[in-house]
């Protein structure tokens, strides 16, 4: 069996600096995946690499056996931060209907094979009831299942989510973690999930990899996210405290550098 | 009145007015409701300004202004298209140019004679000047552009709604701005025979524009805004007739009255079920 992921030795320079530095990891078909990490940890810059618009400065990946871009139509993204349409009244309806069968070439005429296809991702994505409603008036939570339903359509096989929990409420972010844990259990579909806090993901994540000063590592929650494999990770000691079935981990001075409270230590 | 406009509609200058007229509204509307949802905006008003020094321009290169006009607009967008959005959207970038180009412009028309009557039948359009031949050229033009965004609008919408996603599925955003803006070049090129270059934003921008504020779906906003600049255009003309004052005053005023009533319908009336 192909790996869904096949990275390899893989680098990454922007403006000269190395991202990321031989990062490895294989990772299975229906693995759910937990991508963590500081800011500028190049969780992003691996996700570009991933679908294909980022070419890889050293090593390789392979996506399902081929290379970045070929697999393109396997893959569904959930793109870090996303464009406004503040000032139009389209529909979230019409704005999925838009990205629907949208590699096809002629008029956007809406068929009923891609209503159909509409309907299933909000379906799945809990957003049905408001997607007649303009984007622009939605809430942060319910724009989110909207992208996500974008990202849904055509039944990749491999879902690349980046920070897609970002500005949620604990409630909105249970919930989208609930649709994309749905999906993964009714299609076996591989889930890359970028994150800050790996709390509420806990019960979901079949594996995390942790991201820090350039290296990667892959592995069970257990076994990455330890004071001594994350220390060596960052260059600095590093803790991690455990409270109640809860993961925070945390920098020796004591600041807290990947929590719940999503507050970030740079230094 | 309507006696006096059928006597208007006899005249051979009025019909090529309603003609061309009509040809830079349909491809000024279905263009601009992708500029609205690509957030071009200000990079298609700035193009009509490159226009301005091409048409310029053609006097010395012995073209007829609408070909300058092409030959700018469509260079430049092809590099607008190539540089991508981040020019696109640079403010600076994009105003920097458009006021070099009215200074080009400037220096063109100040090589020959009848300085005055050019500069103004470009840059606030003349309409009723439009001749037979050039209505046949427009509508050429029009056949053109509708064929490419036939070709590829689908691709097209996908990549202006949700560019990364899009970028992800294997769609080339670069060659689909270049052709996007090609086609934006030729329908600007084409709006400033009517309104006039420094106006092209009533027929490329407004009709769409105030659709998609109020349009929930691409094809109800499509429609629309087709509807708004046919409607909007013909009016003016024929309004101009009525009163002898100039065609582009109306089609502005005309859609600065409904961009008004809009945004206060969406403003006071939509607010409840928002
Ligand atoms: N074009 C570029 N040239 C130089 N450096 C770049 C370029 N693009 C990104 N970087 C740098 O690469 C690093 C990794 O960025 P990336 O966006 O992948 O971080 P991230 O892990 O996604 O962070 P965040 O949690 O803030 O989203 C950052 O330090 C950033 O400044
Ligand atoms: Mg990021």
């Amino acid at each position: 069996m192909t790996a869904a992921l096949q990275i390899s030795d893989l680098t990454i320079s922007l403006g000269g600096n190395a991202i990321l530095s031989g990062v490895n990891a294989t990772i299975d078909e229906g693995e759910f995946i937990g991508v963590f990490g500081p800011n500028g940890a190049g969780k992003t810059t691996l996700v570009r690499c991933i679908i294909g618009t980022l070419p890889p400065t050293r090593g390789s990946i392979e996506v399902l056996g081929l290379p970045p871009g070929k697999s393109a139509r396997q893959i569904g993204y959930m793109p870090q931060g996303h464009a406004g349409f503040d000032s139009t009244a389209l529909s979230a309806r019409a704005l999925v209907e838009a990205a629907c069968y949208g590699d096809q070439w002629g008029i956007p005429w809406t068929s009923k094979k891609s209503k159909q296809e509409v309907d299933r991702v909000l379906e799945v994505t809990d957003a049905s009831h408001y997607a007649e409603r303009p984007f622009s008036v939605l809430s942060g939570g319910e724009r989110q299942r909207v992208i996500l339903a974008q990202a849904l359509l055509g039944d990749p096989r491999i879902l690349v989510l980046d920070e897609p929990l970002a500005s949620l409420d604990p409630k909105n972010q249970a919930l989208l973690i609930e649709c994309v844990a749905r999906v993964k259990r009714l299609t076996q579909t591989t889930v890359l999930f970028v994150a800050h806090d790996m709390n509420p993901l806990m019960h979901v994540m079949d594996r995390v990899l942790y991201l820090a000063g350039g290296h990667g590592a892959l592995g069970k929650v257990d076994d990455v996210v330890t004071s001594a494999s994350l220390s060596k990770l960052y260059g600095f000691e590093i803790e991690v405290v455990r409270l109640e079935n809860r993961v925070f981990v945390v920098s020796a001075e004591g600041n807290v550098t990947e929590s719940e409270c999503f507050h970030h230590d740079h230094d | 009145m309507i006696d006096t406009l059928s006597t208007y509609l006899g005249y051979d200058f009025v019909r090529n007015a309603l003609m061309a007229g009509s040809l830079a509204a349909l491809l000024g509307a279905v263009v601009g409701y992708f500029v609205i949802i690509r957030n071009v905006a200000f990079a298609a008003h700035a193009l009509s300004h490159i226009g301005f020094a091409g048409a310029a321009a053609a006097a010395l290169l012995g073209l007829y202004p609408l070909q300058g006009m092409l030959l700018f607009t469509i260079g430049a967008g092809a590099f607008m298209g190539i540089s991508g959005d981040k020019l696109n959207r640079s403010d600076m970038a994009i105003g920097m140019v458009l006021s070099l180009s009215l200074g080009l412009g400037a220096l063109f028309l100040s090589f020959y004679r009848g300085y005055a009557g050019e500069a103004q039948a470009i840059l606030f359009g003349d309409i009723l000047g439009v001749s037979f031949g050039q209505v046949v050229e427009m509508a050429v033009l029009s056949v053109l552009c509708f064929a490419g965004l036939a070709f590829f609008a689908r691709r097209l919408l996908f990549a202006s709604v949700q560019p990364d996603l899009a970028e992800a599925r294997g769609l080339s955003l670069a060659g689909l701005a270049v052709a996007f803006m090609v086609i934006l070049a030729i329908a600007v090129s084409l709006a400033s025979q009517v309104v006039g270059v420094l106006l092209t934003f009533a027929l490329v921008i407004a009709p769409a524009g105030i659709a998609l504020r109020l349009c929930r779906t691409f094809w109800s906003g499509m429609i629309v805004s087709i509807l708004l600049g046919l409607v909007v255009v013909w009016a003016g003309i024929l309004l101009a007739c009525l009163t002898d004052r100039p065609p582009t005053f109306w089609i502005t005023a005309l859609f600065f009255v409904l961009y008004l009533a809009v945004e206060g319908y969406v403003r006071f009336f939509t607010r409840a079920d928002r």
